[in-house]
């Protein structure tokens, strides 16, 4: 009798956290597809207004699906209307983007990724100070030091450039590609340069043959990083560039707040959506890695 | 000529000594093991051996010749490091012969090589495979085929085996001890495990905060300990130390323990100088399986004490006894029937026993 009482309590128990934990799911899944949705929204309507004519844009709300698929207005903004003068289109400032990015991400990965080794595999006195101070230069404020750089570019005579922004970038990105590799290398054994130092490998033989191959991972969340931040950056290239080198983020500014006549939604949705595709790309090509190479380090030998 | 000489060798890290005055030579063909609690400097030794540490002071000598500021690679060393330390991007064949492609070794030597040793260490059938897919005993055997295709003069072994579990640790032990049978190259191999080191080493030194405590023989380590760091430091359980003094009077030769008037002979005991012994202030040292519980030999001293504990490990017990006040252990058979808290009658056999100077804590 007992035993029973119990059995069937346990029953009503078991029904009841049933119940519970389906309506929390059910909750759960409600909010996610709030959040997701709030996120999608901009999204939505960028791509939605992009593919409107203008009368759509003025007659329809924000929401309304264009009548048919018109890329024109992508068109104009990738390659401009034809006429001459006043005429801003993305095509020569999205190819000086990336004139700029691929070297920058380039040098400051590599100088990054030489700086992180020498910091855990060749320790020398004082070591910790300079990566101190390379740390410091994760927390200066970009704006700062737009000055001494302005100088520092006049001096060179990169000024107005892809060059100088291609050296600026780099200098910059080094303190961030450093902590990276850093980080990285430290749970590398240091055993394995000491293995490799006895079989005969020098400084840059250990570097390229033993720790750049493991180093997939940290080169594909630098690379991502590297990448967003100087696509996507608008402080340098306004003030160390104008006119005709201008990286893409400025033609952009350009473009949208100096049209003459009439504010062309499409075209203006069309051109931010370009200016942020190549970021994407590199996003869903390597995004995998990404979160993946920011948590790991480890390497089993 | 010796295969390794170490002469007044010191190094500190900053201001921290690490190592001091360190004398050491080792004979052609012979297997030293530096043992050593954790932080003793036996590590850093070993790799000032290797080259991979700067010194301060002091000489390496590796056949006659000074090493002391040439590179690893020219010092003719091989290493096995206790993470096996395997390019993770190279796969087992790469790894084996990448220190003889640094050293432009000919092709067909090379070739020659790979062989001879992947058959050796039965590796022959791994060579594609990366280190990731490997066992970490097949790890362990494909690091030591890569010290073995250079051919060295001296292998170091850094605590190869403290990352394997039990069983395959004594396996792998097993597997050095034959290899060194078989290739009779010099070895230096340091471990923090006594088992590892008596089972391996023809001569293991004992470490202690950066000095050499005991160089000797596995049978004069265990039996003749120059310390009572030594004597504490092998044997599980270690040796008892007994505090008392010594009375010497005309031919006879008694310790007696502190707060006890029991005196034990040690007449025959050797010792280093047999002056000033009256009244000397003394450790007597007797090892938990030199105590027995049946008289074995003639000279064995009988002696009552009282049992407190008893300690079923399988095969054998520790017991822990009291020696007016003192605590000491004996390992018997675990088949003896130990009545707690009574006195029994047991046996020191006294051929077997240490005596150190209670101050200096040095061998009498």
């Amino acid at each position: 009798m007992q035993d029973n009482l119990q059995q069937s309590s346990y029953k009503d128990l078991e029904q009841k956290s049933k119940y519970t934990n389906m309506f929390l799911r059910w909750f759960l899944y409600f909010v996610l597809i709030l959040f997701a949705s709030y996120f999608i929204f901009p999204l939505y309507v960028m791509i939605v207004t992009s593919l409107k004519t203008m009368e759509e844009i003025r007659q329809g709300t924000l929401l309304t699906w264009p009548s048919s698929l018109n890329f024109d207005s992508w068109l104009v903004a990738w390659g401009g209307r034809g006429y001459g003068a006043g005429d801003t289109f993305l095509r020569p400032y999205f190819w000086n983007s990336i004139k700029m990015v691929v070297p920058a991400v380039f040098f400051s990965t590599f100088i990054g990724a030489m700086t992180g080794y020498v910091l855990t595999k060749w320790r020398f006195k004082g070591d910790q100070w300079v990566f101190l101070f390379l740390l410091f230069g994760c927390f200066i404020p970009f704006q700062a030091i737009l000055l001494p750089m302005a100088r520092t570019l006049g001096t060179l005579g990169i000024s107005n450039s892809v060059v100088g922004l291609v050296l600026v970038h780099t200098v910059y990105g080094i303190p961030f590609t450093t902590l990276f590799f850093r980080n990285y290398y430290i749970s590398v054994p240091t055993e394995l340069v000491k293995a490799a130092r006895i079989d005969g490998a020098g400084f840059f033989k250990i570097f390229f043959k033993i720790l750049l191959p493991i180093s997939a991972p940290i080169i594909v969340v630098t690379v991502i990083w590297q990448f967003t931040q100087i696509w996507n950056d608008f402080l340098f290239g306004s003030t160390f560039s104008f006119g005709e080198a201008a990286p893409i983020q400025v033609a952009l500014n350009n473009m949208v707040l100096s049209s003459t006549s009439v504010k062309e939604y499409n075209v203006d949705m069309a051109s931010a959506i370009i200016a942020g595709i190549p970021t994407l790309i590199v996003y869903v090509l390597a995004g995998k890695y990404f979160i993946r190479g920011l948590t790991s380090g480890a390497v089993k030998g | 000529m010796k295969t390794l000489k170490i002469e007044e060798l010191s190094k500190n890290f900053g201001t921290t000594e690490v190592l001091r005055k360190i004398n050491l030579e080792i004979d052609e063909g012979n297997f030293l093991v530096l043992l050593g609690p954790s932080g003793c400097g036996k590590s850093t030794l070993l790799n000032i051996i290797a080259g991979l540490e700067t010194i301060n002071e002091g000489n390496v000598f590796i056949d006659d010749y000074n090493v002391s500021k040439v590179e690893p690679k020219d010092r003719n060393i091989a290493m096995v490091f206790q993470s096996y330390a395997l390019y993770p991007s190279m796969n087992v064949r790469e790894n084996m012969i990448f220190g003889l492609k640094q050293a432009k070794t000919s092709k067909d030597k090379i070739a020659e090589q790979l062989e001879k040793v992947s058959t050796f260490l039965q590796v022959d059938k791994l060579l594609e495979r990366k280190p990731s897919q490997l066992s970490g005993g097949q790890r362990q055997r494909v690091a030591i085929g890569r010290a073995l295709v250079r051919e060295p003069r001296i292998f170091l072994f850094d605590e190869p085996l403290s990352n394997l579990d039990a069983k395959l640790r004594v396996e792998m032990r097993r597997e050095i001890k034959k290899l060194h049978q078989q290739l009779k190259t010099t070895v230096v191999y340091v471990t923090h495990d006594q088992t590892e080191a008596m089972s391996l080493g023809t001569k293991i030194a004992i470490m202690n905060h950066g000095v050499i405590q005991q160089n000797d023989t596995p049978e004069n380590i265990y039996n003749k300990p120059s310390n009572t760091f030594v004597a504490d430091f092998i044997g599980s359980p270690s040796m008892n130390l007994i505090k008392g003094k010594l009375i010497h009077n005309s031919n006879n030769i008694c310790f007696i323990a502190e707060g006890s008037n029991l005196k034990v002979p040690i007449n025959n005991y050797d010792f280093k100088e047999k002056s000033d012994l009256n009244n000397k202030e003394l450790y007597f040292g007797i090892r938990p399986e030199h105590i027995y519980f049946k008289k074995l030999n003639e000279e064995d001293y009988d002696i009552s004490l009282r049992a407190d504990l008893s300690e079923y490990i399988g095969h054998e017990q520790i017991v822990t006894l009291d020696y007016s006040n003192q605590e000491i252990l004996a390992k018997f058979p675990s088949n003896i029937k130990i009545e707690l808290e009574k006195e029994m009658k047991l046996y020191f056999d006294l051929r077997h026993t240490s005596l150190f100077d209670l101050k200096t804590k040095e061998r009498l």
